[in-house]
């Protein structure tokens, strides 16, 4: 959040509606004191991360909407990474690579030491405190498959294949508290020839907007035109996962060209829209009847994507309620779709000083949590796009000032 | 995949790696804001072969966005955008040179070959010294620092004159040829707003500056090393070549003839420009041997030390015939000089230094591509 305008963001974004936003989209699931303190805490978060050597800059190109809301640093998260390991290089911290926690000991909710794999060889490492990062269990396809069904074999993992949800499996066997519903998770729609893990934020599709979306029976199945990027954004992985076969085919004409973020794999493409379909192994007479009963719903009006313009369907099921235009110029373009997942919301419970809380109800002193696996505790549902960023970051920050106290005592 | 894949040489074509490498950073686009390169991307949906020539020669090779890359291996996308560049850099330098059969140098032109060539030079003024009936060891120096007893003003200034209209010529053609490559007319070459814009890029290095932070070269860290190294260069060279142009004015406008005094013009600014054009290459070329070979194209090693090396040997061999031209050694210093000097020009349109001209005719069309509208390029 911001009062006034920063350097890296315009206008403002005061308390009150950033965490309206977070309360629309998580529909109410989420603990109110640890979301305000997130939010609040936002404020200070960009300076924070510039006196660590962390470089911002303005909104990207083809960000519409973003300015105000969102701060985008220089070079993407891993040169964010760069720079805390630079910085906590600096300050003389030891690092371990390839080395990964196996198990915590942890006695009447005090920690006691880690059981920790590096390169193979097992050390037991003991400390007065610990601050668990360890991330949600998105990778970990079995899992995803407990909580989805055989549905999860066909999702796509944005991010590393490493996040296996261990330490969060470790941390619920030896007694703290759990949060969340275990399918509920920051999904998006992605290409779906993306690779089954970390094909990261290139692997987008946004043109579901300009045109219209049909699922692997050629149906629509949601408003395309509802609401801006962010929300889109945030609502079409899970949509599409709630798909047959979860995939899911947009269908855009040339009038949609060069108006939304390219994708890294080119479009099918077609001069008709028997031939798109029949490229993308859809049921051809389907489809061209839903877009020619699509076309004929389509009401007059002035096309602006830049407002929730009135350009919409009338008669149909779902209507499409902004920016809809007949598709009939050719030639046709086709995305599939797959929801990728990006993390996960189950987690640890924790208190607004990132203590983990034991299932007695007591937080545990010296155990601490922060990022995706104590983002259920904000995050019940639905998504605000950076909000895993500023959980991890203000979380991060709490459960290391509180680590170091503790360790002071 | 190439818009315009005719021309497409295969699989080991940079060009070819190289669009797949910017369709995946055009969807990214977390680099913006690190170097002009990435801008000028975001202004295509597409790129065919004259925009990656372009960008290509947009890209100083610091490594930066490699750094930052989610996608750089052990990633399997592997995405190099530094070392993919260099590579169609290198490419396009062959390419615009001129005339054509010339370019066959620039796979050639090592150090090795650059210092053969400097003792072929030398050998072919000794061989003209003594054809002209004069002789390099003086036994007085007499009188005092006197280059035209060795070889007359009229012979120096004609051949130097020459190769410099050459290479003029060879510099010149190369700028056309790239400049049409990017489909730009040379009238949109002469607008004011774009050559002011691109000028400053060029005088402040601008985009070695990395908006204060400086630039990951040679590794990692940030530093301003290079930049000011390379500012000792370009300005060192610049007052060089200044010192030439006093002292051609003096000579034919005012008929005042060589030797100068030290507090002369073209003595002072030959030598400021000299002492510039020590530590300048000296400092470049130790960032050069330690720079990281994960960015770059370890076959223009060989280009840019040549380079740098004759950059420091036309200084080092100018200082020592300022510092000596009163004693016994003036001739055999001179001609060392003038032969280095020779290669040095000579080899210009075929070495590292035609990157100058590139990246400044690429800095112009950044600047005039800035006040265009951007039609389709993903920005609704």
């Amino acid at each position: 959040m911001h009062d006034a305008p920063t350097e890296v963001l315009t206008d403002t974004y005061p308390e009150e509606e950033y965490y309206g936003d977070l309360w629309r989209v998580t529909g109410g699931q989420t603990d109110a004191g640890l979301a305000r303190l997130t939010v609040r805490s936002s404020a200070t978060c960009t300076q924070w991360m510039k006196d660590y050597g962390v470089r911002f800059q303005p909104a990207l190109g083809g960000t519409l909407h973003l300015g105000r809301t969102n701060a985008f640093f220089l070079g993407g998260g891993k040169a964010l990474i760069n720079e805390y390991y630079a910085a906590a290089q600096r300050l003389g911290i030891e690092v371990h690579y390839d080395a990964e926690v196996v198990d915590l000991a942890i006695d009447d909710g005090v920690f006691q030491h880690a059981l920790v794999s590096i390169g193979g060889e097992k050390r037991e490492i003991s400390a007065t405190a610990l601050v668990v990062a360890s991330g949600g269990f998105e990778s970990n396809l079995e899992w995803l498959k407990e909580a989805w069904g055989d549905a999860a074999d066909n999702f796509l993992i944005r991010g590393t294949p490493y996040n296996l949800g261990k330490v969060l499996k470790v941390l619920i066997e030896r007694g703290a508290d759990k949060i969340g519903d275990p399918t509920q998770c920051h999904a998006v729609a992605i290409d779906a020839r993306a690779p089954k893990f970390d094909g990261g934020i290139v692997t987008r599709v946004d043109c579901v907007s300009l045109g219209m979306v049909v699922n692997r029976d050629g149906e629509r199945f949601y408003d395309e035109g509802e609401d801006f990027w962010p929300k889109r954004y945030a609502i079409w992985g899970r949509l599409v996962a709630q798909q047959p076969d979860q995939i899911a085919y947009t269908i855009i004409d040339s009038k949609a060209v060069g108006r939304f973020m390219p994708s890294v794999f080119p479009p099918f493409r077609s001069d008709s829209i028997e031939g798109l379909a029949s490229q993308l192994n859809l049921p051809v007479e389907r489809v061209v009847a839903t877009v020619r009963a699509f076309n004929q719903a389509v009401r007059p009006g002035a096309f602006d994507h830049a407002v929730l313009d009135d350009c919409r369907t009338q008669g149909l099921s779902p209507e499409k309620t902004h920016w809809a235009r007949a598709i009939d110029a050719p030639p046709y373009y086709g995305y599939p779709l797959r929801p990728g997942i990006t993390f996960t919301y189950l987690g640890v419970k924790v208190n607004e000083k990132a203590n983990v809380i034991m299932s007695s109800g007591s937080p545990a002193k010296n155990l601490f949590a922060a990022g995706e696996i104590m983002a259920g505790n904000i995050l019940g549902q639905g998504y605000l796009a950076g909000f895993g960023m500023t959980i991890g970051t203000v979380f991060g920050r709490i459960a290391g000032r509180e680590a170091a106290v503790h360790a002071r005592r | 995949m190439l818009a315009d894949d005719k021309l497409a040489e295969g699989a080991h074509d940079p060009l070819v790696d190289g669009e797949r490498i910017m369709r995946i950073c055009n969807a990214c686009r977390y680099c913006e804001g690190y170097c002009a390169v990435f801008p000028a991307m975001e202004r295509r949906l597409q790129f065919t072969r004259s925009d990656l020539n372009y960008l290509a020669n947009l890209c100083h090779n610091c490594g930066e966005c490699h750094y930052a890359c989610q996608y750089s291996p052990p990633h399997e996308f592997d995405v190099n955008v530094p070392k993919r560049f260099a590579e169609i850099r290198a490419q396009t330098y062959r390419r615009y040179a001129w005339p054509a059969p010339l370019a066959a140098m620039f796979t050639r032109n090592g150090l090795a070959v650059s210092l053969v060539l400097v003792v072929i030079l030398v050998l072919a003024m000794v061989a003209a010294t003594l054809v002209l009936g004069k002789s390099l060891v003086a036994a007085t120096a007499d009188p005092a620092g006197d280059f035209y007893r060795f070889m007359p003003h009229e012979v120096m200034a004609g051949v130097f004159g020459a190769v410099f209209v050459f290479v003029a010529l060879a510099l010149g053609m190369g700028f056309v040829r790239f400049w049409r490559d990017m489909g730009e007319s040379l009238a949109q070459f002469t607008r004011p707003d774009a050559l002011r814009s691109a000028l400053s890029d060029v005088l402040r290095l601008e985009y070695l500056d990395g908006k204060g932070a400086g630039c990951t070269y040679p590794g990692e860290e940030r530093s301003q090393a290079r930049r000011w190294f390379h500012h000792l260069t370009f300005y060192g060279f610049a007052l060089c070549f200044a010192a030439t142009v006093a002292g051609t004015i003096y000579h034919y406008a005012f008929g005042w003839k060589a030797p100068y005094g030290y507090l002369s013009l073209p003595v002072v600014l030959g030598t400021l420009g000299g002492i510039g054009l020590l530590i300048g290459p000296a400092g470049l070329l130790r960032l050069r041997l330690r720079s990281d070979p994960a960015t770059g194209d370890a076959g223009q090693v060989g280009m840019d030390v040549a380079f740098i090396a004759l950059l420091f040997a036309a200084s080092l061999t100018g200082l020592a015939l300022l510092a000596l031209r009163d004693t016994s050694v003036c001739g055999l210093l001179l001609v060392i000089h003038l032969g280095v000097v020779m290669a040095l020009f000579l080899t210009l349109p075929y070495g590292k230094f035609v990157h100058g001209i590139y990246r400044s005719a690429a800095l112009v069309r950044y600047a005039l591509e800035k006040t265009r509208p951007i039609a389709n390029a993903g920005l609704d």
